[in-house]
């Protein structure tokens, strides 16, 4: 029965793959801009933070403190606000025109200063859920340290006692970039682990050269084994040229962690991920099937692993789905490593759990392999 | 141009690379006879016959067919209903899934042929080819020479004036192959005008002919009757006629070949009672055979009928279901990887790796089989002189004629020393020159290496240079002997008359004698739905709109992945992408420890949004817990911190926040703000409350979702996401696997024009994503209880123009890539990527920078995002939303129009 397992036939059949990888120049072409052009162009898009947020304004005080709140809301977290009349303001939100329309009631400076503390009202496209939680925090502080400085100038009044510092540990400016930077390189790790290994499969049985191999002396594992390091070699080396050349290059984001313990761990998750890709391929009878069962299984890794919106708000059933995905746990210790520095110590755990579910993927989809093939042999 | 001349060449050239496909050919194809095309493979007459029939491009020089030139589009169109053209390759036009019966109608709907006529005409043509009882089977599971017969149906269907076959019976049996002949006779009754140009690798079927064409490296070396060409070149046969056509350097060593008797060597595999099962099928029933050492065992029989099979339980490939085979005595066990290394094995089709060279591949498969590198190098050179391939050494396998390229496979199939070899139909296609030369070495490899060899053929020559051959049919051997001993049996007049005779004795397919004479079907040619032929044809869309739902039905598993899977991810991306930054984990490190601090802290503790954590003791403590990412925000509070806001001497909190997900730091600061702000202004804190009553407030109202509930907003969003991925993928695939499996032709030969043919193919799939926004739709309102506010009609109106544009931009994919993989990736990338990150889901367009904002501007999910949060949440209708209907509109033509560019019309 089985034999031992041979590593210069899944040394040989892995370069093998590279050959015909680099043949079909479409492909060659997506790889490259995967991991440059789409890096550089989804993190140079993202807001900085709040950024160029939309806002008009509804002046019915025409005062010198209204015109210093107004004046404070500018760019690069606001776009210059507009001035609109209040049957323009419900207009200009059904369009979306305006993200934020800040209401400034009439004698509102007077008020103010004869402390009757008028309110100003802000209407919210609360639609656009996460411009409007973080614009909301500005335009409150904003407005209030306005007020403040208007009223200390006239009244002459102490500072407040009490100050709240905040600081941002491992990105002091809270840059964006970063964090997209990094996204876009743990979906495209993603994408292609799962992608380039289930279509290489599927290709192979369509054109009948895996059914050449059954009678050949190669296993399955050793096929599975083969497109696995291959396609896992390709990735893990685009990737970590697009950390050194991308992002740490060309974007100038400063990377604190382990550039080698990242590429293990990615190594490590291409495992994962193209042992779900090789499963898939099993599954799937043709390449169309494929490609609508790889969007159903990407989709969802893109978006709930954590690399999108953070982990702990979703729902908790959520939070269990997808604990069993290797991406969630590939994200938290991609960001671990990449922007906290953290070291093996820290993300053994997590390491463990890609290594794990990774394992129980490429069991099944060896056992799927080896059925198909017997199926084959019939 | 004559009347009686067809088609005319001249100066015609045509080049592949550094091949001539055509090399300045002139020829003048005489009109309303059967004219054949021989030569070896790979010396351009498949190019000849596709620029006669208009599916190539020409390249240089003047094709005229039917009195028109082929260059010009308006004669190819105003010709094209005159000409049918059957490519090579086994069915290789047809749709595999679709039946007998739904393939020709789909041709009949292309030329126009109203519904009684085309029932009328498809009941004719299968009566005519023995195929009425299979109307209703899958094309895919036809054999190779019923898949030929319905092509040939496929073809007559509109009454031809030109019919052009290329190698029509390569890889059918000899009883199809009679009988494929006879029907085209018949037709050729019945319409006496029609010209019929065949490409043929059988010389005795070219000796019918009328009049043949000898071509040979994209030239013609010869013209006339089979008579003449005879006659000019003093040989018996056709076969001898052409090989002595041949200038001397092709025909380099080809002899008469001659075949040393078999010396009774040891009985090398022994067989009894094999039996194969699949489910209820039974592919192969009662085989026992004995072979001794080096004979060349010949199986002979239609496709499908078990030959294959046969030869893999032998071999011990297959373990049968009943019976055993045994290997020099030993049981052959169907795992074991030791019985693959005694057996060599050439398949059907070409499976060896077409991105390696001849000299990757055999390198390969020498380290598969665990040749030692040294004996490896020392075979392979061997080999390689043995079997000619030095001078293609480092070419790609693509790039040779297929005679090289059987060479190869059988030169790696024996690279291990088998003791038994099995070559399935390894010849077929293949020029005599070519097949002599491998039959050469066959029976090298036979009488001088002792290698048992099994073989299957449809070459009665062939057959006749085998030991022994069987003749199989529906998985049982019918006879099996010495080939001249069969002859005698049967007292036949040769080995392919025993073959029919045993055929027939054991009733195979209904002989076509009975069939109805085509000739009274044929004869009334309706001139007037030929004659004018519309440049767009609402019909001839409809037929690829209906072939493509028919598919679509037939593959239930594409269909309930994209309804049932944009089901399931609605429901879990509704529930799952939150964007209320809820549950935040936070602790304190408290260096006050009083009653003021406890008093602040508490403030954040009751808040939703946090979820404190248990207390931090030092700063080391707070590094650590962050650096391992359980604490997205650290409060620490100094020490007097209470005495110090007692006495009113300014003092500090400290916020630690976790920059790795800036977002998420930038609404935790905002909140933590805000708090402390309305600590400060309800002066809580301030024993000596004084100053700081705030001087103004401020009024949040939230509009359209005042609850801030993420799921409002989340729904509206993620169905346009559902709505671009799926209905993307649907299409991407549709023209790019047409073209890779050949059917892309019968939009080349058809009068059918691209934007039929995109739009055909798209309309189906704007329906079935319909489907599945009707049924999203629903679950919002339904299980989700999002409330549906605006205009109705809008968001249909509005969803229907989206999903045209998702699915053109898959089409689109479609048409630029050439393989599947590409297709697929490329779709993946430019719809994940854009619709996800800049179409306003996360962030709004309007904050974008750079491409990304460029991307935002026209990409229709920006648009359809809009539309979709305005008529759920904002009330709004069409009036409105004109702004992003606007762009919708444009979308779809616009991308309808840059594919039609794309797509050819024609092939290279």
């Amino acid at each position: 029965m089985p034999r031992r397992l041979s590593l210069r036939h899944i040394g040989q059949l892995g370069f093998k793959e590279f050959r015909s990888l680099s043949g079909d120049m479409a492909m060659m072409f997506l790889v490259v801009f995967m991991f440059t052009g789409s890096v550089y162009s989804e993190s140079t898009a993202k807001p900085e933070s709040l950024n160029r947020a939309t806002i008009a304004v509804v002046d019915e005080d025409r005062s010198q403190l209204s015109t210093r709140i107004i004046a404070a809301l500018h760019p690069p977290q606001f776009i210059d606000p507009q001035y609109v009349d209040l049957a323009e303001m419900d207009r200009g939100m059904d369009a979306g025109r305006h993200t934020f329309v800040l209401d400034i009631p009439p004698n509102f400076e007077r008020d103010v200063l004869a402390g009757r503390a008028p309110a100003l009202q802000l209407n919210v496209d609360a639609t656009r859920l996460s411009q409007a939680q973080t614009g909301t925090g500005y335009v409150q502080n904003i407005v209030g340290n306005e007020v403040q400085a208007f009223v200390q100038r006239s009244q002459d009044s102490v500072a407040a006692p009490l100050e709240l510092v905040s600081r941002s540990a491992f990105n002091p400016n809270l840059q964006a970039s970063w964090f997209t930077a990094i996204t876009a390189i743990i979906n495209n790790v993603t994408m292609l682990g799962i992608l380039l290994t289930g279509a290489a499969l599927i290709r192979e049985r369509e054109h009948g050269t895996l059914e050449h191999l059954l009678v050949m002396p190669v296993t399955p594992l050793e096929i599975m084994l083969s497109k696995i390091w291959s396609m896992g070699v390709v990735v893990v080396l685009a990737s970590s040229l697009s950390l050194q050349v991308m992002v740490k290059g060309l974007l100038g984001i400063s990377v604190v962690g382990s550039a080698t313990l990242f590429g293990f761990s990615t190594l490590l998750y291409l495992f994962a991920a193209a042992s779900i890709g090789i499963y898939m391929g099993t599954l799937a009878r043709s390449m169309p099937q494929f490609g609508l069962m790889s969007i159903l299984v990407l989709l969802p890794l893109e978006i709930l692993s954590g690399a999108t919106t953070p982990r702990e708000s979703m729902p908790e059933q959520i939070q269990y789905l997808m604990s069993f995905a290797p991406t969630t746990h590939y994200v938290a210790l991609a960001q671990s490593i990449l922007f906290r520095g953290a070291g093996l110590s820290v993300v053994w755990p997590q390491l463990l759990m890609v290594a794990a579910i990774g394992a129980v993927f490429f069991a099944l989809a060896l056992r799927r392999l080896r059925r198909t093939i017997g199926a084959m042999q019939s | 141009m004559n009347a009686g001349v067809v088609a005319r060449l001249s100066g015609l050239r045509h080049r592949y690379g550094e091949r001539l496909a055509a090399d300045g050919v002139d020829l003048e194809i005489p009109a309303g006879c059967m004219v054949g095309f021989i030569g070896p493979d790979g010396v351009g007459k498949s190019t000849w016959l596709g620029l006669i029939a208009g599916a190539r491009r020409i390249q240089q020089g003047r094709v005229e067919v039917l009195d028109g030139d082929m260059a010009s589009r308006r004669h190819r169109e105003a010709v094209c209903p005159r000409i049918a053209y059957m490519p090579q390759g086994l069915g290789k036009n047809l749709y595999p899934t679709l039946s007998v019966f739904e393939n020709i109608d789909f041709f009949g709907r292309l030329f126009g042929q109203s519904r009684a006529e085309r029932e009328r005409r498809i009941s004719e043509l299968l009566a005519s080819t023995g195929l009425t009882a299979f109307a209703g089977r899958p094309a895919q599971k036809l054999s190779g020479g019923m898949k030929q017969k319905l092509g040939l149906c496929c073809a007559l269907i509109h009454d031809p004036d030109l019919l052009i076959l290329d190698e029509p019976t390569t890889g059918v049996d000899p009883l199809s192959r009679r009988q494929f002949w006879e029907l085209i006779a018949r037709i050729r009754a019945g319409r006496p005008g029609m010209s019929v140009l065949v490409a043929t690798a059988y010389m005795e079927e070219a000796e019918q002919y009328d009049w043949l064409v000898a071509v040979d490296s994209g030239r013609v070396l010869a013209t006339g009757t089979p008579a003449e060409l005879r006659a000019r070149t003093g040989s018996e046969t056709l076969e001898a006629a052409f090989l002595a056509l041949l200038p001397p350097v092709r025909r380099r060593g080809h002899h008469a070949l001659t075949i040393p008797p078999l010396e009774a060597g040891e009985v090398v595999i022994d067989a009894r009672g094999l039996q194969m099962r699949f489910g209820d099928f039974i592919a192969v029933d009662d085989v026992s055979l004995q072979v001794r050492r080096g004979e060349i065992f010949g199986f002979l029989g239609s496709n499908g009928c078990g030959k294959s099979t046969t030869m893999k339980m032998l071999t011990g490939l297959l373990k049968p279901t009943h019976g055993e085979a045994r290997l020099l005595g030993q049981v052959l066990d169907a795992r074991n990887l030791d019985t693959r290394r005694r057996v060599g094995y050439m398949s059907q089709s070409f499976s060896l790796y077409a991105e390696l060279t001849v000299r990757g591949n055999l390198a390969l498969h020498a380290q598969l089989f665990d040749l030692p590198p040294v004996d490896a190098a020392a075979r392979i050179d061997e080999l390689v002189q043995r079997f000619d391939l030095g001078p293609v050494l480092d070419a790609l396998p693509d790039t040779l004629p297929l005679g090289i390229r059987q060479r190869l496979q059988l030169a790696v199939a024996v690279l291990h020393r088998p003791d038994v070899l099995i070559l399935d139909e390894p010849t077929s296609g293949v020029d005599p020159v070519a097949r002599d030369g491998f039959w050469e070495l066959i029976i090298d490899l036979s009488r001088q290496d002792g290698v048992t060899i099994f073989i299957t053929t449809h070459f009665m020559n062939e057959a006749q240079r085998c030991d022994r051959i069987s003749l199989m049919h529906a998985g049982r051997i019918l006879d099996s002997d010495a080939p001249a001993a069969l002859v005698a049996r049967h007292d036949a007049s040769s080995l392919e008359d025993a073959f029919i005779r045993c055929l027939e004795a054991a009733g195979a397919e209904a002989p076509l004698a009975e069939a109805t004479p085509a000739a009274a079907s044929t004869a009334p040619v309706p001139t007037a739905s030929a004659a004018r032929i519309a440049r767009f044809s609402l019909a001839r869309l409809l037929s690829f709109s209906a072939r493509e739902a028919l598919e679509l039905r037939r593959d239930p598993v594409r269909l309930t992945l994209a309804l049932l899977g944009s089901v399931v991810l609605l429901l879990v991306m509704g529930y799952g992408i939150s964007l209320d930054v809820e549950n935040l984990r936070y602790a304190v490190l408290d260096q006050d420890q009083s009653i003021a601090s406890h008093d602040y802290t508490l403030r954040i503790a009751g808040s939703r949004y946090f979820s404190e954590q248990p207390a931090l003791h030092s700063h080391d403590e707070l590094d650590t817990r962050m650096r391992h990412g359980e604490l997205a925000m650290a409060v620490e509070i100094p020490p007097n911190f209470g005495r110090d806001l007692a006495r009113g001497t300014p003092t500090q909190v400290s916020v630690w926040l976790d920059g790795s997900m800036p977002t998420r730091a930038e609404i935790a600061r905002s909140y933590v703000t805000g708090m402390h702000a309305q600590t400060l202004a309800e002066g809580l804190l301030l024993s000596s409350g004084n100053a700081s009553q705030a001087p103004a407030s401020i009024e949040m109202r939230y509009r359209y979702n005042p609850d801030m509930r993420s799921i409002v907003a989340m729904v509206p969003a993620v169905m346009p996401l559902m709505l671009v991925f799926i209905p993307a993928m649907l299409t991407a695939l549709g023209v790019v696997r047409e073209k890779e499996l050949g059917s892309i032709l019968n939009v080349y030969t058809t009068p059918v024009t691209k934007l039929e043919f995109l739009l055909g193919k798209q309309l189906p799939y704007i329906g079935l994503s319909m489907l599945s926004f009707a049924l999203m739709f629903l679950i919002a309102i339904g299980l989700f209880q999002v409330p549906f506010k605006g205009s109705l009609l809008t968001l249909v109106g509005g969803a229907l123009l989206y999903v045209t544009a998702t699915t053109s931009l898959g089409i689109l994919a479609s048409t630029m890539t050439s393989s599947q993989i590409a297709a697929i990736a490329g779709t993946a990338i430019g719809t994940l990527l854009p619709a996800i990150q800049f179409s306003g889901l996360l962030d709004p367009v309007s904050s974008l920078q750079g491409a990304g904002a460029a991307i935002g501007a026209v990409y229709p999910t920006a648009h359809f995002l809009i539309i979709s949060s305005g008529t759920f949440s904002k009330a709004l209708g069409l009036t409105d939303l004109t702004g992003s209907f606007l762009p919708l509109l444009l979308t779809p033509p616009l991308l309808t129009l840059v594919s039609a560019l794309l797509l050819r019309k024609q092939g290279r």
